[in-house]
């Protein structure tokens, strides 16, 4: 039963403190680590960068991603196109927000739709294939980014189901939404940190999203050795599931690093769980094995 | 919260609209019903027909395999909202069928596993089948007419209490019935066959209709059509084929199938003995197998495959006539009895340390006598047949209509209620997380689950039939190892009774 797989998950979760003890990112962070965190030469660059299109809103975003992703927006409900590796991996990513969103707002598990009441807002929504699936668990969704033409498709999709098309799209980003003071029960950034130019100005943002008591997931690709393999080698040359150059390994973050910018940011990380693929059935599970996929839960910390 | 209102004019529109179906349909988890009702509100612009309805799942099919997706739907608290059609002309459907005690065993039966037991008592079904005749057998004696071998199968030998149960199939049925009946599942029958389907490929390309009828769902791919014979037509997000050998959604929506006839006929019927009756009984014959199942107090089940030519003399000849021969044939007719002795008993296999199993040495038995038919005699053509597919976009396929196979271990029907099984489990995971239940990728994961077991047994039902048509002498002698072996390994035994259990997927590999 479904209820009760949901329920074995909860052992693969790793408790955080113990993840912790052996990290070493705080030598690891200033030499090596691409992505600001809160050294000041490297704000300088991206924020120089949003602030010369005026057009744009302020944004943790870099440019090169939006035309990337903009190149292959039409393909996004195509389960067999280029973001077939993300439809493999939505039952397993929705499997982790329900169990954990369901402990977290104290929600019944076997209630089809759990989230019934709750606004949650996905960050990055692309063509809202994650979007339609919290929308269908009860939650009223707020789906958002940057890219005019996902928000277009997003929007078409979701019309075609009435539980779907009361899904809230807009292109625009987070730190417009913090101008706006948006308030979310969850806020839900998934596979989206590795694409934008300063993950501590956006995990910042997130932060200042989530409603008292909120709940904060973020997913994105460790930077190991294995992930190169994995993410970039594998998916993107050899199984050619994703486009070249879709993924920059020197701007994924590590469980460690994710963990500590969150926490700066005021969202303190309870439970993470990796993503495993198995080729020889061609799913996706969660796993305790953190070393590529992984995804983070996280509170608003008082 | 509604400061989203004030943030831009569609999403206020949307936001309004979401508000008034909430008020509508304050509690429904599913919205399928929102979109007749809103549509229906729409003057002049109603459903073609104005009959149509929408649904979270059409079963074609109202037989047991289909009735049990129902059970096994309403019993999983994250299926049990899901509205769901079930189209069957059997007028039975309508009403309770009344099953009276004294009435004669029907002839038609099904031996079903220990699996299917406790899937029966999981969806609440159980119940009503203890309510009626029902027969559990705890031994099995397996023979054949070379007189060189035969194997005693006992419950214990798998630390089991029964191997099996034979139920009439009106018994499995009714009991089915008053569970679903019984349960809050929102359901309708529709007493018709299906017609016509039509599922359209996903667009969402055209432009946004707000009012998001189910025309423009079924023509953005969301809903399948179906339409009726009795000119009723429904939608649904999924349409599930549980309509038998011939299915008629397989046959629309394309499926192909492999499979060949085995130019067999099987006749069954219903006789009674002298005592009561505890063992499944069955013997190979030149022919094809025979057997005697019990079927509750002094009554039996025969099924006895044979060539379509020999089963219409069968057919014909008087009813005394026809019980001496099966007298004989599960006597001396064909061949000796078999003795223990002709392959040297079960030293051959003393290698095997402490693995000659309990029953090893029972003896061989004579099934009780035949002294009256009690039911008219029917024939059936035998045949295997596979579908390539079980699904596609908003399609699958449960059952004979995914798989017929040879009736000789009892084991179709049991692979249907795995099915059954199995589906509604991969809808409530896909409900789980969000997803639209017609989606193929979901549905996929029922295929690629059930599809090996079932190939499996398939292969295994068919390998039977291929090593018993044959009469040869060397392959006899190999079909009597094979049975001393059987017979004697306690492991081999015991997984052996495991696989037709239906506890096991894959005896040899396992």
């Amino acid at each position: 039963m479904a209820s009760s797989m949901f329920l074995a998950q909860r052992r693969w979760f790793r408790s955080l403190p113990r993840n912790l003890s052996n990290a070493r990112f705080f030598s690891a962070l200033p030499s090596q680590h691409p992505v600001s965190v809160s050294g000041p030469q490297n704000n300088v660059a991206p924020k120089s960068n949003k602030f010369e299109k005026a057009s744009s809103a302020p944004s943790s975003l870099k440019e090169p991603e939006l035309a990337k992703f903009s190149a292959i927006a039409d393909s996004w409900w195509d389960s067999e196109g280029p973001f077939k590796p993300l439809h493999k991996m939505n039952p397993t990513r929705l499997a982790f927000l329900r169990s954990t969103l369901c402990r977290h707002f104290r929600k019944d598990p076997l209630s089809a739709r759990p989230f019934e009441g709750l606004r949650f807002i996905d960050v990055g929504c692309g063509g809202g294939i994650l979007s339609e699936p919290l929308a269908r668990m009860g939650a009223t969704v707020s789906g958002i980014d940057a890219i005019e033409k996902n928000i277009k498709i997003a929007r078409l999709h979701a019309n075609l189901d009435p539980t779907t098309s009361t899904i809230e799209y807009c292109c625009t980003t987070a730190e417009k939404l913090v101008e706006e003071q948006r308030k979310f029960d969850a806020v839900i950034a998934l596979e989206v940190i590795e694409h934008v130019a300063d993950a501590a100005e956006f995990c910042k943002s997130l932060s200042a999203l989530t409603a008292h008591e909120g709940a904060t997931v973020v997913s994105t690709i460790n930077r190991s050795m294995r992930s190169y393999a994995t993410a970039i080698v594998a998916a993107e040359y050899l199984l050619q599931w994703l486009p070249k150059g879709t993924h920059q390994w020197s701007s994924f973050l590590t469980p460690e690093e994710l963990t500590m910018i969150l926490k700066r940011a005021g969202v303190d990380v309870k439970e993470m769980a990796g993503f495993v693929y198995n080729p020889l059935t061609g799913r996706w599970s969660l796993s305790d094995d953190i070393s590529v996929n992984f995804i983070a839960y996280g509170t608003k910390e008082k | 919260m509604n400061r989203i209102i004030c943030y831009n004019n569609r999403i206020f529109a949307t936001k309004a609209g979401s508000n008034v179906y909430r008020l509508r349909i304050p509690w429904r988890p599913f919205s399928n019903d929102a979109a007749p009702l809103l549509s229906s509100q729409k003057a002049g612009n109603p459903e073609k027909g104005s009959e149509a309805k929408q649904y979270d799942i059409a079963i074609v099919g109202g037989g047991m395999v289909g009735l049990a997706l129902a059970c096994s739907l309403a019993s999983r608290p994250l299926t049990r909202h899901l509205n769901v059609a079930i189209i069957d002309s059997n007028p039975a459907l309508g009403r309770k069928l009344f099953i009276k005690k004294e009435d004669l065993p029907d002839p038609r039966v099904s031996t079903i596993t220990p699996a299917t037991i406790s899937f029966f008592k999981d969806i609440g079904a159980w119940q009503f089948v203890e309510q009626h005749r029902h027969a559990y057998f705890d031994k099995m004696q397996v023979w054949d007419y070379t007189g060189l071998s035969y194997a005693k199968y006992n419950a214990r030998d798998a630390d089991k209490e029964v191997l099996g149960c034979v139920v009439e199939n009106k018994v499995l049925l009714s009991s089915l019935l008053s569970r679903v009946q019984e349960t809050d599942l929102p359901k309708k029958i529709y007493p018709s066959r299906l017609n016509s389907m039509s599922i359209l490929p996903n667009s969402s390309s055209s432009e946004v209709d707000s009012t998001l009828s189910m025309t423009a769902l079924f023509t953005h791919g969301r809903l399948a059509k179906l339409e009726l014979e009795d000119g009723n037509s429904l939608y649904a997000k999924l349409v599930v084929g549980a309509d038998g050998g011939k299915s008629r959604v397989r046959e629309l929506a394309g499926f192909r199938t492999t499979g060949w006839n085995y130019s067999q006929n099987a006749i069954i019927c219903t006789v009674e003995h002298d005592v009561e009756n505890h063992c499944a009984w069955q013997r190979f014959l030149p022919s094809g197998p025979l057997a005697l199942l019990p079927i509750g107090d002094k009554f039996s089940n025969i099924v006895w495959t044979m060539s379509p030519k020999e089963s219409s003399e069968f057919k014909s000849i008087t009813e005394d006539n026809f019980m001496k021969a099966v007298n004989h044939a599960l006597d001396y007719g064909y061949g000796p009895h078999p003795t223990p002795s002709i392959l040297g008993s079960s030293d051959l296999f003393s290698w095997l340390k402490g693995g000659i199993s309990k029953s090893a040495n029972d003896c061989f038995e004579i099934p009780p006598k035949v002294v009256k038919l009690t039911s008219e005699r029917m024939a059936f053509p035998l045949s295997l047949r596979h579908a390539n597919d079980y699904v596609s976009k908003r399609i699958a396929l449960i059952g004979d209509a995914a798989h017929t196979v040879h009736p000789l271990a009892g084991q179709g029907v049991n692979l249907g209620f795995g099915d059954a099984s199995t589906l509604s489990s991969v809808i409530s995971e896909g409900i789980a997380v969000g997803t639209d239940i017609g989606e193929v990728s979901l549905l996929k994961k029922y295929e690629a689950d059930r599809k090996p077991a079932n190939v499996m047994m398939m292969a295994v039902l068919d390998g039977f039939q291929k090593a018993y048509s044959v009469d040869f002498g060397p392959l006899n002698i190999l079909r009597a190892a094979a049975f001393h072996g059987a017979h004697h390994i306690s492991p081999l035994k015991k997984s052996i009774i495991s696989y037709a259990s239906g506890e096991m997927r894959l005896p040899l590999f396992a």
